[in-house]
């Protein structure tokens, strides 16, 4: 735990998430808005496996929360979606390092497709049931981007020495 | 989240984040913003020569319309007091631009660039220049959300224009769709019949148009006739919107129910009378349904040609008081 000592690179993090936010309402065509992947949830995911020391639920939550606000959803839903993703990121991260990019990108998959099923269910709960199977193209689609986005954040955090 | 749901004591919370958020959504929505300016700061000086002629023909055009429309108001009123019902004034509009941000895919809700800062409030009325738009869900202090008449979500009462035929629209998640599922099958509609809003539930005022009767399918194995129908304002294309202040003192409304709670079209029981149901505007679910029906406020009912209704309909509470 001497990393706590010289915490460093804190707006690198900062950053990443503005713009995940960013990219999860900048306007897109009609028929690519249901393809969008959750971007601010991908990038939880690498910092809580990179640095598991500096991101962690509590993160999560708030991003989570930001998330709900943002796109007008009922208050709480992606922070529980976020929290539990986050949580078993953090059980999971030794092995996640060690993994080869593609088959991190499927367990990220499953880490996806886990937050979606939540929101699914409290979507259905709520009384506004989601029943097309596009709905979990997001998912599929973050899981494809994650090799690249790995290598950018990677490139970012070794650049800038977040650590 | 039960809490936000169900109450409302999260929205304080809620305003106060989105205060926070609002540059992100600024941000997001500079590009359209300034490529709208440069294309009005760079058009040629005949572009805007022409586009001025244009709009003084229409301002004449519309002037002269409305000459006639004076003289009809004041006939109108004329009318009214002899007839002894509550005149209706004209009511105060604001134009909101909506922020080209996105929201969830699965809901048809909007931004606007209004908020409580401009006295906007929950429920309230969204048109644009063609039609009703949807109305408002959730007012932070910058910005407002809208929820758009197509939501599956959604409800809204009207009256077929041609004869007075008292129905709800409801949203199927389609942009170009709505339906009307509590139409007998006997109901005099047809197709290219113009609906509008009746202003009973009191939170649309009344003689808006809302949509146009596109097909109507009699399956007599249906207790209902399957009647879709095309939203008249431009809800994929409108950029500046309309939010409108209806003139009478509202009452207490019917608490905002939360979108979420209409599951489905809602069952039959609920709607007996199939068209005669004049639930709040909200989305309520079947069970608010029938307690919306008896708090409808009265006057409305007379704003638009109320011509007997079909021999089915057993003539409502509202109109036995004319």
């Amino acid at each position: 735990m001497s990393a706590l000592a010289q915490r460093h690179g804190g707006g690198i993090i900062f950053l990443s998430l503005i713009v995940a936010l960013l990219l999860t309402i900048v306007p897109l065509p009609e028929d690519l808005r249901l393809l969008r992947p959750d971007w601010v949830l991908l990038v939880l995911i690498y910092w809580a496996m990179a640095l598991p020391h500096r991101v962690g639920v509590g993160i999560g939550w708030i991003m989570g929360l930001i998330n709900d606000v943002l796109t007008g959803m009922l208050l709480g839903q992606h922070a529980l979606a976020y929290c539990l993703v986050i949580f078993l990121t953090l059980k999971l991260h030794q092995r996640l390092r060690l993994y080869p990019l593609w088959q991190q990108a499927q367990s990220v998959l499953v880490l996806l497709a886990l937050g979606q099923l939540l929101l699914l269910w409290i979507n259905g709960m709520i009384g506004r049931p989601i029943h097309s199977w596009l709905y979990w193209a997001p998912s599929v689609l973050g899981a494809l981007l994650w090799p690249v986005l790995f290598v950018l954040l990677r490139g970012l955090r070794r650049a800038f020495r977040v650590v | 989240m039960t809490v936000d749901h169900r109450q409302h004591h999260l929205d304080a919370l809620r305003s106060s984040i989105s205060v926070g958020l609002y540059p992100i959504q600024f941000l997001i929505d500079l590009p359209s913003t300034a490529g709208d300016w440069l294309q009005e700061s760079f058009s040629s000086r005949r572009t805007l020569q022409e586009e001025n002629a244009r709009m003084h023909a229409q301002r004449l055009l519309l002037q002269a319309r409305l000459q006639k429309f004076e003289a009809l108001e004041a006939e109108n009123l004329r009318l009214r007091e002899l007839l002894d019902s509550s005149f209706k004034a004209s009511d105060r509009v604001l134009i909101a631009e909506l922020m080209s941000v996105d929201l969830d895919p699965y809901r048809h809700e909007v931004l606007l660039n209004k908020g409580k800062a401009h006295k906007v409030y929950v429920g309230q009325p969204l048109l644009d220049a063609f039609g009703v738009m949807g109305q408002i869900v959730e007012a932070t202090p910058y910005t407002a959300t809208a929820m758009l008449i197509t939501d599956p979500a959604h409800a809204i009462p009207v009256q077929v224009n041609r004869n007075g035929l008292r129905s709800i629209v409801v949203g199927t998640g389609k942009l170009q769709e709505l339906s009307l599922p509590y139409i007998p099958n006997s109901a005099d509609i047809q197709a290219g019949d113009l609906l509008v809003t009746s202003g009973l539930g009191g939170r649309f005022p009344p003689g808006y148009p809302v949509a146009e009767v596109v097909a109507v399918t009699v399956d007599p194995g249906h207790a209902f006739a399957q009647i879709t129908a095309r939203p008249l304002s431009h809800l994929d294309r409108s950029r500046e919107v309309l939010l409108v202040w209806p003139p009478a003192p509202r009452r207490p409304a019917i608490e905002p129910v939360d979108a979420g709670e209409l599951d489905g079209p809602g069952e039959p029981g609920a709607t007996d009378t199939g068209d005669a149901a004049p639930t709040d505007a909200a989305p309520t679910d079947a069970s608010t349904e029938a307690t919306a029906e008896t708090v409808t406020d009265t006057p409305a009912a007379s704003a638009t040609p109320a011509t007997p209704a079909p021999v089915e309909t057993p003539p409502s509470a509202v109109e036995q008081e004319e």
